[in-house]
């Protein structure tokens, strides 16, 4: 029966994500991830003039999240799908969302490339310092003691090299507009990641060039850890040595702001 | 640039199959250098800005086929060029394209192999190009032109051709086509990529319509399973309706040469110095390399004598050759490997040899 209360919501799904299940682990930040890009998908309209490519990892059914048109890319080739897309369509809205695996490690060279051609795509960089879809191994920014399913007793960094900080590497190349580093572990953090991820929506839409927002986010699965002891963790381990702050912001953006 | 049109110029090659993709509407080339191909960098660098098309040096092969993916996704006719090793580092991307079905033109100016190998003609790719070349269980359609023409009406016809079965098409050429120049006629009519028909499945912005999604992960096998031998079934159209080949005095021929690409145009000198000879030679010639013309191939096999093969590789032509024989006829080989050419008198001394045999007596 129809009530005669009125009501509006003041809380809903984004009209930018379907109405579909998704398959994260409990627990895990690639939700809250989603809906900020599906919030600013909203918030500018973007949603039918938008491509979104979606990665090789465990976002790879991001395809079927974003209500936008989308792509599945082959591992790590994103920025290059990306590229090829834009530069027929600049009209449209492109942006990838990819794991650590997927841009640092077999695609590193495509985002290096596709940042310093300052492709004007917009990156977002889930940072959970593991490759989660394949069963916890190494991944490029796996920190230095860090036990994983191929270091089983710590990542040594003499063996299995160095973690690769991607926002501090892209900054040292001319072509990005705004690249920045966030976390979501809490929701202070949570509304910095989504000002950032604006800002660099910003900077596609107003055609200053290449945009990555990196976020350092939780895989309570590979971690071996309870969801809030893993959300501790990110501050405690992953934030020092990954420092949150802007490494590169276009003159264009700060005037702006 | 004012280029004549409807009488013969000369043309090398190379550039001969980019102008023809800008004729056939193609507005987006990526690409990374490599000989004996660059010509057709060079020329889209040149010449795509001055018909508001798009070119991009990519950062390696393995970015410019996935450059051409996002841009085939957003419904531009898109290409990529390359040579031998270049177009290896492209198969993972042509495995995604034909299963996400994605229709684009990919050259191959086939260079010698393997490994670095060096930069004179080959055909030593031909299995890499007619048999998958990248992991799973699609197909490429692969064009084998033998002269400059017709790599200009070839690679125009890709176009067509790969908007119409939503597949890769590859140009299957070689380091002599790619470099030779020679007497070329370009058509006065040309495509304009604003008149071509719309691609309702293309990812370019889900207005008025629900999300479109380009993609080739199928996690229950029984999907991907479906979606395989859909695709099959469009191989079996190709099978049908794209088979072309040409022949040159086959109609009393004894011997019959089959040969494509460089390897024909020796031959065919071959075939007439042979007719001089009072031996009765013709020569085949596959067109589409894959769809195969196994079917002229086994009529052949019932008319003549013999069948050589001659290839600039080791015995990869002569593999779907001795398939659409089934033993009909004997099917001798002649390979020259590693950006050796054959010669004439080579095949020559082969149709020779072939002629001395004395008449088999078939099984069947």
């Amino acid at each position: 029966m129809q009530t005669e209360l009125e009501h509006s919501a003041i809380f809903e799904r984004p009209r930018a994500l379907e109405p579909v299940r998704m398959h994260y682990c409990p627990g895990c930040t690639h939700g809250i991830v989603h809906r900020l890009v599906a919030e600013l998908l909203d918030e500018f309209e973007l949603v039918e003039r938008s491509v979104g490519i979606a990665p090789v990892g465990c976002a790879v059914f991001a395809y079927d999240y974003f209500a936008c048109d989308m792509i599945e890319a082959a591992h790590g080739r994103a920025p290059a799908v990306a590229t090829g897309l834009k530069r027929v369509r600049p009209d449209l809205f492109v942006f990838t969302y990819q794991g650590d695996g997927d841009l640092a490690s077999i695609g590193l060279g495509e985002t290096i490339h596709a940042a310093a051609r300052g492709e004007n795509i917009t990156v977002v960089f889930i940072n959970n310092a593991v490759y989660g879809m394949t069963g916890g191994q190494m991944a490029p920014t796996t920190l230095p003691g860090m036990k994983t399913s191929t270091t089983p007793l710590g990542r040594d960094p003499k063996l299995a090299g160095n973690p690769i900080r991607v926002c501090e590497l892209l900054a040292a190349v001319e072509g990005p507009a705004y690249i920045s580093r966030v976390a979501v572990t809490d929701p202070r953090r949570v509304r910095e990641a989504k000002r950032a991820i604006r800002t660099a929506f910003k900077a596609q839409l107003e055609g200053l060039g290449f945009s990555l927002v990196e976020v350092l986010s939780t895989c309570p699965t590979r971690w071996a850890m309870p969801p809030d002891e893993a959300l501790r963790w990110v501050e405690d381990k992953m934030v020092p040595f990954y420092p949150l702050k802007e490494f590169v912001v276009s003159p264009q953006l700060r005037d702006g702001k | 640039m004012m280029i004549a049109r409807g009488e013969r110029i000369l043309m090398r090659g190379n550039e001969a199959i980019a102008q023809a993709a800008i004729d056939a509407g193609c507005r987006a080339f990526f690409g990374y250098p490599i000989t004996p191909q660059n010509q057709i960098p060079d020329y889209f660098a040149l010449h795509m800005p001055e018909v508001g098309g798009v070119f991009l040096q990519a950062e390696s092969e393995v970015a410019a086929i996935n450059m051409v993916y996002g841009a085939a996704a957003a419904g531009a006719r898109a290409m990529t060029a390359s040579s031998s090793p270049g177009v290896s580092l492209k198969q993972e991307g042509i495995s995604y394209l034909a299963e996400s079905e994605l229709p684009c033109v990919i050259v191959n100016i086939m260079r010698g192999g393997s490994g670095l190998g060096n930069i004179a003609p080959a055909q030593a790719d031909y299995f890499q190009a007619v048999k998958g070349g990248g992991h799973g269980d699609y197909r490429t359609l692969v064009l084998a032109p033998w002269s400059v023409q017709e790599m200009y009406d070839l690679t125009r016809q890709a176009f067509d051709i790969a908007d119409r079965y939503r597949n890769p098409v590859l140009i299957l050429g070689d380091a002599l086509l790619g470099q030779m120049m020679e007497p070329t006629v370009l058509p006065t009519e040309v495509v304009d990529p604003a008149g071509l028909p719309a691609k309702p499945w293309a990812t370019n912005g889900a207005k008025g319509r629900k999300h479109n999604i380009i993609n080739s992960l199928y996690i229950n096998p029984s999907d991907l399973e479906r979606v395989n031998l859909r695709l099959q079934q469009r191989y079996d159209e190709m099978a049908r309706d794209e088979v072309r080949f040409d022949g040159e005095r086959l109609d009393d021929a004894e011997i019959a040469i089959i040969a494509y690409g460089t390897a024909a145009r020796v031959a065919v000198t071959a075939v007439d110095q042979a007719r001089r000879e009072g031996l009765r030679a013709g020569l085949m010639r596959p067109i589409s390399l894959f769809p195969f013309p196994a079917s002229a191939i086994e009529d052949l096999a019932c008319r003549v004598k013999a069948i050589l093969v001659v290839e600039l590789s080791l015995g990869q032509l002569v593999e779907d050759v001795r398939l659409a024989v089934e033993g009909r006829c004997p099917v001798h080989l002649l390979g020259r490997t590693g950006g050796v050419v054959v010669t004439p008198t080579e095949v020559l001394e082969a149709v020779r040899k072939v002629a001395e045999e004395p008449a088999t007596q078939h099984a069947d």
